[in-house]
């Protein structure tokens, strides 16, 4: 293999890999203020995708995608309130059943609004056939802005999370969710809050890959098995190394074209999403006490 | 005691000859076709509500089972042998009589599997996959566990549509008749519809007595009790994990012999069947008849599965289900055939009764 | 009978157990007591197979059980009860008492699905067997009602019960009389040295001091997961360091 393709299979890989990233922090964020997985997750960035392409059709492209990120935002507050928010300590099953229900209806109502066909949003800046050289090879500006507005999102969370107040208080409810309730904050909203910004960001993801990977109604469930996958790797509720383990993904996923049909490239992931949590659930990154503490 | 069940079950048998004359008389026989599909979806379901309900593991992979089981037998059944004809293998398994001869559909010869064969084969992988995922599978718990099982799932259903010899896509068709035995063919032929209603519920009620007599057995009590309290279960000298693991593969056998039969019978089959929609679609129906009820999971089975075939939900098919899901898990997690609701309604049922003995 | 040699388990920084060693003698009564975080509870996972020990030699009529699984030492002759309440939910008292008779009964997958002539004669001793162990107890005429639904007193008779339906050589019991009344304590008292006397050796984990002096045989001192007394109730009492550490910390 010549260094050029060489490259081409880690800039796929890495492009695919934000992505999955982007997903499992979204799981982490819902996870960590309620120790959910909320199934639907994948959902959010097919609906973010969705939402833009039909919203570009009558307005100028960066405020399709804003507002595509805010009516998503808004669902994922409105699924909070309508399914979560009233369950008095559900069973770890039943709100997994209801989080896959959700994801199902969230497929129908798509499949209802844009059909089958798959969508893409335009390039952001020039077209399919336009690159950009990088010492020396060529890749697509649109991989750049995956990397770039991926970048942007962790590095935004952080700063959210470490230095406002409504990031302290997710964080403290977090922590210890009776603690933070003692001290005033109002974890049902925190919960609302963490389902709104996993939707946004998950929605921003699915704007900027849609251009390259395309988006259709049952884009999601792959999604969410793969961004849970990394979620895993990394440890859950871990952002900074879900990052680490979304490269991972992404890369091992492109490599595997090259020893096997394509069309087991999806196998190939959750194999190792097996795998890992066979042999070390607790993620690459975390230790075995912590992971044995938590309940599930 | 056991004998009440022996009724039960002689009763449901006797529905499905009631069924059968209603169709005959109302001029509705057309029914039987899906009341046969039904049939064997009830199959896999209540097999899984066993896993579920009883024993408390979720799996939302099962559909991979079942296609594990449709299309092994119908890549056997349909994939021609005749090139190889000259081969040892070949010759062996046609010395031994594994092989038979049929004109395919445009009249070309085709040398495959005799469908026992096939079956067993089918059934014998289907055990040996389940106990390879089932070990490690089943030591995960809540998220872990539901992930895994759709992980297995979304396995199988890209393996079944990227592969040449499952017909990616388009699936497996021409997939011929199974002679059970003389006489008795799972086949979708019009001729033989009749027949082969008699033969899926005639099963279904089999498979539903082995169930039912499970769960009133000392391992039924053992399942029941993981389910509950794991580490209590283990204390009282349970084997949890052997048992969640024979479980699993008892469910997946289910399963895979439904899909064998169902295969056969449609004379093909499609990766939707592998699809994520279906094993939700079966958690969905174990959900509404009541967790841990084998009967609700079989009446649910039949009645949605029925609906559902018959296309009475339209394109809102999968919406249907997961709405069920969603209303279910949301109002009434124990299920709408709950056991409560179910002798509530038998007391009003008696109470009448007793008073008519009165007057 | 019981013999525990060196046993240690540290939970990352803290050391729940540290080298304890001593020994049960058949058909006595034997408790452990200790302030709260003394590490009994652990002891007791511990010799039960729950938790590993890091280091140490639990024995069990001469056979090592430190490494064998939780329903290994069960079917060795070891039954144990639950400082919280572990009954089996939407099952009945009688049930729950059926699934600790598992031990003594053998049908498996195939004999129950087919519900083979073995099968049903077996269940059947399995159902008197285990009302039987009821009436012992005292709870016989709740046999038919659901187990999470009775009473608290209810449910630890139930617990016990389903303990001693798999006919131990020896059970555990964690704190027994934790939450009861002290007429059901004086009850609880009163069945454990009926299920020693039918030969049953005992350990206990208990926090009611006047329980443990009045039925036990022996008592061990455990504090920061250290022995620091073992012997007769008597000496217990009367042992200096025990009354510093222990009755003292009651009484503040």
């Amino acid at each position: 293999m010549g260094f050029e393709l060489f490259f081409q299979y880690i800039v796929a890989g890495v492009t695919y890999g934000a992505i999955y990233a982007i997903v499992a922090i979204g799981f982490n964020i819902i996870y960590n203020t309620t120790g959910i997985i909320n199934f639907a997750q994948g959902e959010f960035v097919m609906l973010g995708g969705m939402t833009a392409f039909t919203l570009n059709t009558f307005m100028p492209l960066p405020l399709a995608i804003i507002f595509a990120v805010i009516i998503t935002m808004i669902v994922g507050a409105l699924i909070e309130m309508i399914f979560i928010r009233w369950l008095d300590n559900p069973s770890v099953l039943r709100m997994i059943i209801i989080t896959i229900g959700i994801s199902i209806l969230i497929r129908e109502v798509a499949l209802h609004v844009w059909d089958e066909t798959v969508r893409a949003l335009p390039y952001f800046t020039g077209n399919e056939i336009s690159s950009i050289a990088i010492g020396g090879v060529r890749i697509s500006p649109q991989v750049l802005w995956v990397i770039g507005v991926s970048s942007v999102i962790v590095v935004g969370l952080h700063f959210f999370f470490k230095l406002t107040s409504v990031g302290r208080q997710m964080r403290a409810c977090a922590d210890n969710r009776n603690a933070a309730r003692l001290c005033g904050v109002s974890t049902r909203n925190m919960v609302t809050f963490s389902f709104m910004l996993s939707a946004g960001i998950g929605a921003l993801a699915g704007c900027t890959v849609s251009p390259i990977t395309y988006v259709s109604y049952n884009s999601g469930t792959l999604l969410a098995i793969k961004g849970f996958t990394v979620a895993i790797l990394g440890g859950l509720g871990n952002s900074i190394a879900a990052v680490a383990a979304g490269l991972i993904l992404g890369i091992l996923e492109s490599f595997s074209i090259w020893v096997m049909p394509a069309a087991y490239k999806d196998a190939v992931s959750i194999a190792i999403l097996l795998l890992i949590l066979f042999v070390r659930p607790s993620g690459l990154f975390g230790s075995k006490e912590r992971f044995g503490l938590k309940e599930f | 005691m056991p004998d009440r069940r022996f009724i039960h079950i002689g009763f449901f048998a006797g529905a499905g000859i009631i069924i059968q004359l209603l169709t005959y008389f109302t001029g509705t026989g057309y029914f039987l076709t899906q009341l046969t599909m039904s049939s064997y979806y009830a199959i896999v379901i209540i097999g899984l509500c066993m896993l579920m309900g009883y024993a408390g593991q979720i799996s939302i992979g099962h559909a991979g089972f079942f296609a594990i089981g449709g299309y092994l037998s119908s890549a056997m059944t349909t994939h021609d042998l005749t090139p190889f004809k000259g081969s040892l293998p070949v010759r062996l398994l046609d010395s031994i009589g594994f092989l038979v001869d049929r004109q395919g559909l445009y009249g070309e010869q085709i040398l495959h599997f005799q469908p026992w064969v096939s079956f067993i084969f089918a059934v014998l992988v289907t055990v040996a996959i389940a106990y390879l995922i089932g070990g490690p599978v089943l030591k995960l718990k809540g998220h872990y566990l539901a992930m895994a099982t759709l992980g297995f799932g979304t396995i199988i259903y890209s393996i079944v549509i990227g592969t040449p010899v499952f017909g990616e896509a388009d699936g497996i068709s021409d997939v011929p008749a199974f002679a059970l035995l003389p006489g008795l063919t799972v086949s979708g032929k019009m001729s033989v519809r009749i027949e082969n209603f008699y033969i899926a519920w005639g099963l279904m009620s089999i498979c539903m007595l082995l169930l039912l007599n499970l769960v009133n057995s000392r391992v039924g009590r053992a399942l029941r009790s993981i389910h509950s309290a794991e580490d209590a279960a283990n204390a009282m000298g349970v084997d949890t994990a052997t048992y969640k693991l024979r479980i699993f593969v008892i469910s997946a056998v289910f399963a895979s012999v439904a899909g064998v039969l169902m295969t056969h019978f449609n004379g093909g089959i499609g990766p939707s069947e592998a699809s994520i929609m279906k094993s939700v679609r079966y958690v969905a129906i174990v959900a509404v008849g009541g967790m841990a009820n084998l009967w609700g999971a079989l009446i649910m089975g039949l009645v949605l599965n029925f609906l559902s075939l018959r296309g009475y939900f339209g394109s809102l098919d999968d919406a249907v289900f997961g709405g069920i899901l969603i209303v279910i898990m949301l109002f009434s997690p124990k299920g709408l055939l709950r056991k409560e609701t179910l002798s509530y309604m038998r007391d009003i049922v008696l109470q009448r009764g007793s008073e008519e003995d009165n007057a | 009978m019981l013999e525990i040699n060196g046993l240690n388990r540290r939970f990352g920084g803290l050391q729940a157990v540290k080298d304890v060693s001593f020994s049960v003698r058949e058909g006595q009564i034997k408790a452990v007591i200790g302030p709260n975080g003394a590490g009994k509870t652990t002891l007791f996972n511990l010799i039960s197979g729950y938790l590993r020990a890091d280091s140490g030699i639990t024995s069990f009529m001469g056979k090592q059980i430190q490494t064998m699984a939780p329903h290994k030492i069960a079917r060795s002759g070891i039954s144990r009860t639950f400082q919280h309440i572990r009954l089996f939910h939407e099952m009945t008292a009688l049930e729950n008492v059926m699934v600790g008779r598992h031990t003594q009964s053998s049908s498996g997958f195939i004999a129950g699905m087919f519900s083979l002539p073995g099968t049903r004669t077996e269940e059947k001793r399995i159902r008197n067997r285990a009302l039987e162990i009821m009436d012992f107890i005292g709870i016989a005429d709740l046999a038919d009602t659901d187990a999470t639904s009775l009473a608290f007193g209810q449910q630890r008779g139930v617990e016990l019960a389903r303990a001693l339906a798999s006919d131990p050589k020896l059970m555990l019991l964690d704190e027994p009389a934790a939450g009861l009344n002290m007429k059901e304590t004086a009850e609880v008292a009163v069945q454990i040295t009926k299920i020693r006397d039918l030969g049953i050796t005992v350990l206990i984990v208990e926090h009611d001091m006047s329980l443990v002096m009045n039925i036990s045989d022996e008592i061990v001192v455990l504090n920061y997961g250290e022995k620091i007394a073992e012997g007769l109730p008597l000496e217990i009492q009367k042992d200096s360091e025990v009354i510093k550490v222990y009755l003292g910390d009651e009484d503040a």
